[in-house]
């Protein structure tokens, strides 16, 4: 379903990688490696047509993503490394926001359910500025629960989670990759999430 | 005869043809200069109602044109570069930018200069002062947007959209003035419109514009040069160059 | 979609009432700082005030540019905003029209009490609030491209006022004008006509131009 070729990232005059091919079919997994500065987020930020390769193409279902555009974020969710949740806004209104911006709008109790899953309660009516950082990203990982797109590119998904959040983020994502869902993401944690394949992809 | 026109779309070959170009439009600008200055200051015949200082004209009239003309070509090559994602065509506008504000700060120079003998004040809120002014202001804009932007690739695009925001309301912004003049003051002074002009002031004129056009050419292809040595200083042609030069 | 951009902006300048306050009361300081640098003779501040009110609201609406798409680049928002599946224009028409009715609906509100301070005659009074009115969303839309333009750049701010107060002119132009033209007992119809055409114009192409500008920036 989604194929990448030949796909080139050059920062300034630096070329972080070039000739990166993989294809991801229905319920599997990629996971891309590499250490800091090797293009990971560049290479995500590239999957959801945020960032122009410099050489070659991303096709989903066959057509090539540029020319999709509109059709295509409606079967991506994308969470970069920062969380896009507004700090004067509490958990709920963010949630909402975030849901209906990215086309599926929810009610409130559909959100106050997600945020209770996701370990959040009796927080979900502050302002997020006043949570830690490990329940920010809680509240950001709550969009999962209630999207309803095939293809999830997440990067760095875990950072600041403590365990129980780990674990809780590891079968939001294998329930995902169960129904035909797709994941690429970054980490650098060492989890084994089941999947139908898991790919790999080390980038220097 | 056939040329390979996009041939010289790649910034290597770009380069050697611009070098063999530049000596040839610097030498006919100097000519032309040189003709046109001796045609200005002592061909053309005094102007019986201005005297001496209409003769400003010669260097403000063109200049004042080729303000205009720049800014929609470097609008045009911003445009191209937009479109069909050209690295030269981006890089030709933005070394197109720093001469066309040149010449608008020279018409507003000899404006002034004009201004002071003929209206006593060296500046009035004439429409096309007022106006060259306000395009001095988009000149300036678009070379601080793009300073701002270290990528490269994001100053060419986002100095495309100025430009073209620009350009659109080039015409807003002129009509407005020109009504907002109309409104504000009963007589204006025209700078162009004098009533008849001797033929030979007419090609004094047209000389001098052409000395002008070939010179913001002659410092395109140089300004675009070095444009191309900076961003493609990384490539193997240049370090060769480099080699051959050293 | 489009009504829940505008919601989330209002809702966030809600949360944060002094950034409003703050760009209102800058506009009028400046308004009132005019009379104390050119003296208090009520003829020549009752000419001057069209000019002054309309160049406050200038400096008004553009000082509060840099912060239309600032903090949502910053936290990640607009990433969001570009992958969602609506149409980047409507987003961005969106966020320019919740600018106007935090930055610019107080100015249009206040400024018949400002034309007080001028000795502005009734009808003069109002026709300054409806140039206003129809004036000050086009500044919103057009600051909305040199927002988006220098997103993320250093010296933003004063960058952003030299990109867009020169494509401002044709606005002050026809706003101030058709204050003076009620004021020299002329109609302000042709005036307030072209500045509607202006704000048509702005509302068709400056979301366009601003979503191109976001797209550059952003990638």
């Amino acid at each position: 379903m989604l194929k990448v070729s030949n796909l080139e990232c050059v920062r300034g005059e630096r070329s972080l990688f070039k000739d990166v091919n993989f294809s991801l079919e229905a319920g599997e997994l990629l996971q891309v490696n590499g250490p800091n500065g090797s293009g990971k987020t560049s290479l995500l930020r590239m999957l959801c047509g945020l960032a122009r390769p410099a050489h070659g193409e991303i096709r989903w279902l066959g057509d090539n993503i540029r020319s999709l555009d509109e059709d295509y974020y409606n079967s991506i969710t994308y969470l970069g490394h920062l969380n896009g949740v507004k700090d004067n806004l509490n958990a709920i209104e963010n949630l909402r926001i975030s849901s209906a911006l990215a086309g599926n709008g929810i009610d409130e109790s559909t959100a106050y359910a997600s945020l209770q899953k996701m370990g959040l309660i009796g927080r979900e009516i502050l302002p997020v500025k006043v949570l830690s950082q490990g329940q920010r990203r809680r509240v950001t990982l709550a969009r999962l629960l209630v999207s309803d797109t095939v293809l999830w590119i997440l990067d760095e998904p875990l950072v600041a989670l403590d365990t129980s959040a780990v674990l809780l983020v590891k079968g939001i994502l294998e329930q995902h990759l169960e129904k035909g869902g797709m994941v690429v993401m970054t980490t650098h944690q060492d989890i084994n999430i089941a999947a139908i394949e898991t790919k790999r992809l080390q980038l220097n | 005869m056939a040329i390979n026109w996009f041939k010289y779309s790649s910034p290597a070959s770009f380069y050697s043809l611009a070098g063999k170009l530049i000596p040839i439009f610097s030498i006919v600008a100097l000519i032309l200069f040189v003709v046109g200055l001796y045609i200005s200051f002592f061909v053309a015949p005094t102007d019986f109602q201005q005297s001496e200082a209409y003769r400003i004209i010669f260097i403000h009239v063109p200049a004042a044109w080729m303000s205009m003309f720049l800014y929609l070509i470097m609008a045009g090559w911003a445009a191209i570069g937009l479109a069909f994602n050209t690295r030269l065509s981006s890089m030709i506008a933005t070394a197109i930018a720093p001469t066309g504000a040149m010449f608008t700060f020279l018409a507003l120079w000899t404006g002034a200069l004009w201004g002071k003998p003929m209206w006593g004040a060296w500046w009035v809120w004439d429409a096309r002062l007022t106006s060259e002014l306000i395009l001095f202001f988009l000149y300036i804009g678009f070379m601080a947007l793009q300073a701002a932007i270290d990528d490269p690739r994001r100053a060419d695009k986002a100095g495309a959209v100025l430009a073209l925001v620009g350009v659109v309301n080039i015409p807003i912004i002129y009509f407005s003035v020109k009504w907002w003049n109309t409104l504000h003051q009963g007589a204006t002074v025209s700078l162009t419109e004098s009533p008849k002009m001797a033929s030979i002031m007419l090609t004094g004129m047209l000389i001098m514009s052409i000395a002008c056009w070939m010179y913001s050419i002659a410092m395109v292809l140089i300004r675009t040069r070095t444009i191309i040595l900076e961003r493609e200083r990384h490539t193997v042609w240049v370090s060769e160059l480099h080699k051959e030069t050293t | 979609m489009f009504l829940w951009v505008i919601q989330r902006d209002l809702l966030l300048a809600m949360r944060q009432r002094s950034d409003v306050l703050t760009t209102l009361f800058f506009f009028i300081i400046v308004v009132s700082l005019f009379p104390l640098g050119v003296g208090p003779e009520i003829n020549m501040l009752r000419s001057m005030a069209p000019g002054v009110v309309w160049v406050a609201a200038l400096l008004a609406s553009m000082l509060s540019l840099e912060r239309m798409f600032s903090s949502d680049y910053l936290d990640g928002t607009l990433e969001q905003m570009m992958l969602s599946p609506q149409p980047l224009i409507l987003l961005v028409l969106g966020k320019a029209l919740a600018h106007w009715m935090v930055t610019g609906v107080p100015l249009v509100l206040i400024s018949p009490i400002l034309g007080f301070q001028f000795d502005l005659q009734t009808d003069a009074l109002l026709v300054l609030a409806v140039s206003l009115l129809l004036g000050t969303p086009v500044l919103s839309l057009i600051g909305a491209i040199g927002a988006a333009l220098t997103l993320g750049l250093r010296g933003g701010g004063v960058l952003v006022s030299l990109l867009v107060l020169p494509l401002y002119i044709p606005v002050l132009i026809f706003g101030a004008g058709a204050v003076e033209a009620v004021s020299a007992g002329l109609g302000a119809s042709a005036h307030l006509s072209l500045l509607g055409a202006f704000l048509l114009l702005s509302l068709v192409l400056a979301p366009w131009a601003t979503a191109a500008a976001l797209r550059i920036s952003i990638e």
